[in-house]
């Protein structure tokens, strides 16, 4: 046999042997799939356990909150993740029991485009309802103008924006919209992709945002972290305890501890349009969605790991990405869920 | 043991054993392995019919003939139809045919007729080049350019001078069926160009002497004989840039405007069904969703094969004896 033959020969024995090799320290490989509107700070969390645990690698595929649940349902991946928790039917359809942890809160604010009006605009939930329903059509409708006084509105007509990719953002939006008006919920409902009365529609959180920023008098709906990242203008609305509040990440942390004690063991609350002084009323968890029961033990201990770090030191990667972090009444909550993972 | 193939023997199998022995030369197996790979194009069409078939079940059995009819998409409450979508997407390709077809037919003409052989290649390269382009950078100019000049300046425009028409109607958003169209326009010009330009070429010379000869200008010599002579290679480019119009999909979500709404007003925003498509399917929860969004697609499916087949017997029926072969 000549040199370079044999050469050759050794060359793919070692490609061969080479990921073996690098397989002998174990990797534990996690697969997960789901929402898009955390997907920042879950690359950010991945990245950062990985560091701290090298032989445990998570690898995350940002394909919708739909794609999650199927996913999981499927059991291609080993958890999932969503911004809107699994329904009923959902969960029957499940094989096995679904655990939901939430992670991160996220809000949604009515981000506007008016020319010349430089001071913030104030919101009263039935204005919100009336302009996505299609009944306030102008600018300087009685509705927006009692909460605005001193502020002259143009009588231009109200351009109104929405999602037309299904998302959470809208899951939040319309589930708020539900909750503060009977025609909203009874006409529209609520889901991340619904039957809106009017609008235009953009794709994704940046053609919205793209749409709001372009379109003279438009009104839309966009993650606080867009509209703050591209430094829209958004209002503040009412809550529930007639207060005006602006987006803050402190008032969505808010609006999640003022619903910690009366959440129900799994997770899967609403907390839209909570009580609290300071609450703000647009906001919501995502979650992870993690079987109750895996049976590989070292991708279990890996997973419980992980998600104990995740409340704990992994919050302390959330604000400067613009996302609220967990109140500790919830925190302490889900510590006990935690065990339930068998 | 090469004896002449006319062995008496079992009689069904000796054409069997003659090809066996035919497929040791190269013509035979090269004959076979071309066959194989025309069946595998027919046969991945074929699958893809039967898993859309399967795959919308569920909304045929819930809707019946009445999606093709209802207005109403409503996945909160599980009431879907496709009419909106499929007017959206006839409107918005039908639009860009008539921006287009005049546009790239004249350039086609300039290109073959009229214009000097290395300023015809020149700009034929250049047009090629725009035909390559991917149809997000489209909608971005869409988005960024077209949009806001249609806001500005053309639609109001349009309804100062045309606004008695009921497509010339309602608030100037800047995007809508108009803006949709204009997009898809753009995006098919080079393909009728490309396509044109070839055909008008490849008609043969014999047909503008005779023109000339008897004593035709140069417009008549291109309208009269060559265009007359290409005419199925013509009609051909123009479905080609329909086909891609019918299923074009960044360019268009970034501009319609994204509501599934009817409405005699070019300046109203729509819906097409390669938009929806795209936005709703990577987030559909529930299997009737997905069914419905899977219909939509076979009759995405069923619009294309009817015009593509509409163009076929259009071109056969227009094809008469002594006209150019140089059909697409």
């Amino acid at each position: 046999m000549s040199i370079r033959r044999m050469a050759g020969y050794a060359v793919f024995a070692l490609l061969v042997a080479l990921p073996a090799w690098a397989q002998s320290g174990r990797t534990t490989l996690l697969n997960a799939a789901g929402a898009t509107f955390p997907y920042p700070i879950y690359s950010k969390w991945f990245d950062e356990y990985h560091k701290l645990h090298p032989n445990v690698q998570i690898n995350y595929q940002s394909i919708g909150s739909g794609g999650g649940i199927r996913q999981l349902l499927d059991r291609t991946v080993d958890f999932g993740a969503s911004d809107g928790p699994m329904t009923d039917e959902q969960l029957a359809q499940a094989r096995i029991k679904i655990l939901h942890f939430p992670t991160v809160l996220g809000a949604d604010v009515p981000s506007y485009n008016l020319p010349g009006v430089t001071t913030e605009l104030k919101f009263t939930p039935q204005a919100l309802a009336g302009i996505f329903l299609g009944k306030i059509t102008k600018w300087n409708d009685p509705a927006i103008a009692a909460t605005n006084p001193g502020l002259r509105l143009p009588a231009q007509d109200i351009v109104v924006i929405h999602r037309s990719d299904g998302s959470g953002t809208t899951y939040i939006w319309t589930d708020y919209l539900s909750k503060v008006s009977d025609e909203w919920r009874t006409r529209v409902g609520r889901g991340t992709s619904v039957n809106w009365p009017v609008g235009l529609g953009g794709k994704g959180n940046e053609g919205v945002a793209g749409l709001v920023k372009q379109t003279p008098y438009a009104l839309g709906y966009v993650e606080l972290i867009y509209a703050v990242q591209n430094k829209m203008a958004y209002g503040s609305v009412r809550n529930s305890a007639g207060m005006f509040v602006k987006a803050t990440l402190e008032g969505v942390s808010a609006a999640a501890a003022s619903v910690a004690t009366s959440m129900p063991e799994d997770f899967r609350v609403s907390i839209t349009n909570p009580p609290g002084a300071n609450a703000y009323p647009i906001a919501s968890f995502t979650w992870l969605l993690i079987p109750a029961r895996i049976e590989d033990p070292v991708k279990r201990t890996a997973i419980k790991d992980f998600l104990t770090w995740m409340m704990t030191a992994g919050q302390q990667y959330c604000e400067p990405l613009a996302y609220a972090k967990l109140p500790k009444e919830v925190v302490a909550r889900e510590t006990k869920t935690i065990a339930l993972i068998q | 043991m090469a004896t002449a193939p006319t062995t008496v023997d079992s009689g069904g199998f000796s054409w069997v054993r003659g090809w066996l022995r035919r497929l040791r030369s190269g013509d035979e197996i090269a004959r076979l392995v071309t066959l194989l790979f025309a069946l595998s194009v027919v046969l991945l069409t074929v699958i893809l019919v039967e898993r859309l078939w399967a795959e919308s079940a569920q909304a045929r059995q819930a809707f019946g003939w009445t999606f093709l009819i209802s207005r109403v998409w409503d996945p909160v409450a599980g009431q879907f139809g496709a009419l909106p979508f499929v007017y959206g997407t006839l409107v918005t390709s039908l639009l860009g045919l008539m921006v287009a077809v005049p546009l790239g037919l004249g350039a086609a003409m300039f290109l073959a007729e009229l214009a000097p052989r290395r300023i015809s290649d020149g700009l034929t390269f250049l047009i090629d080049l725009l035909a390559a382009v991917p149809s997000v950078i489209y909608g971005l100019l869409g988005i960024f350019i077209v949009v806001p000049v249609m806001r500005t300046v053309i639609q109001p425009a349009l309804q100062q001078t045309l606004g008695f028409l009921p497509m010339f109607q309602g608030p100037a958003y800047g995007i809508g069926f108009l803006t949709g169209g204009l997009v898809l326009a753009v995006m098919i010009v080079p393909f009728i160009i490309s396509v044109s330009r070839e055909v008008l070429l490849a008609v043969p010379v014999d047909q503008r002497e005779a023109a000339l000869a008897l004593g035709a200008t140069r417009w008549e010599v291109t309208w009269k004989a060559v265009m007359p002579y290409a005419r199925a290679g013509l009609l051909g480019s123009i479905f080609l840039a329909l086909a891609r119009a019918l299923g074009e999909t960044m360019a268009v979500t970034m501009v319609i405007g994204n509501n599934p709404n009817i409405s005699a007003s070019l300046f109203a925003p729509g819906y097409s069904i390669a938009a929806v498509l795209a936005n709703e399917f990577s987030e559909a929860t529930g299997d009737l969703y997905l069914s419905a969004l899977m219909e939509l697609a076979l009759v995405l499916f069923l619009v294309t094969f009817i015009l593509n087949g509409l163009a076929r017997i259009l071109i056969v029926l227009t094809a008469r004896r002594g006209s150019g072969m140089a059909q697409v």
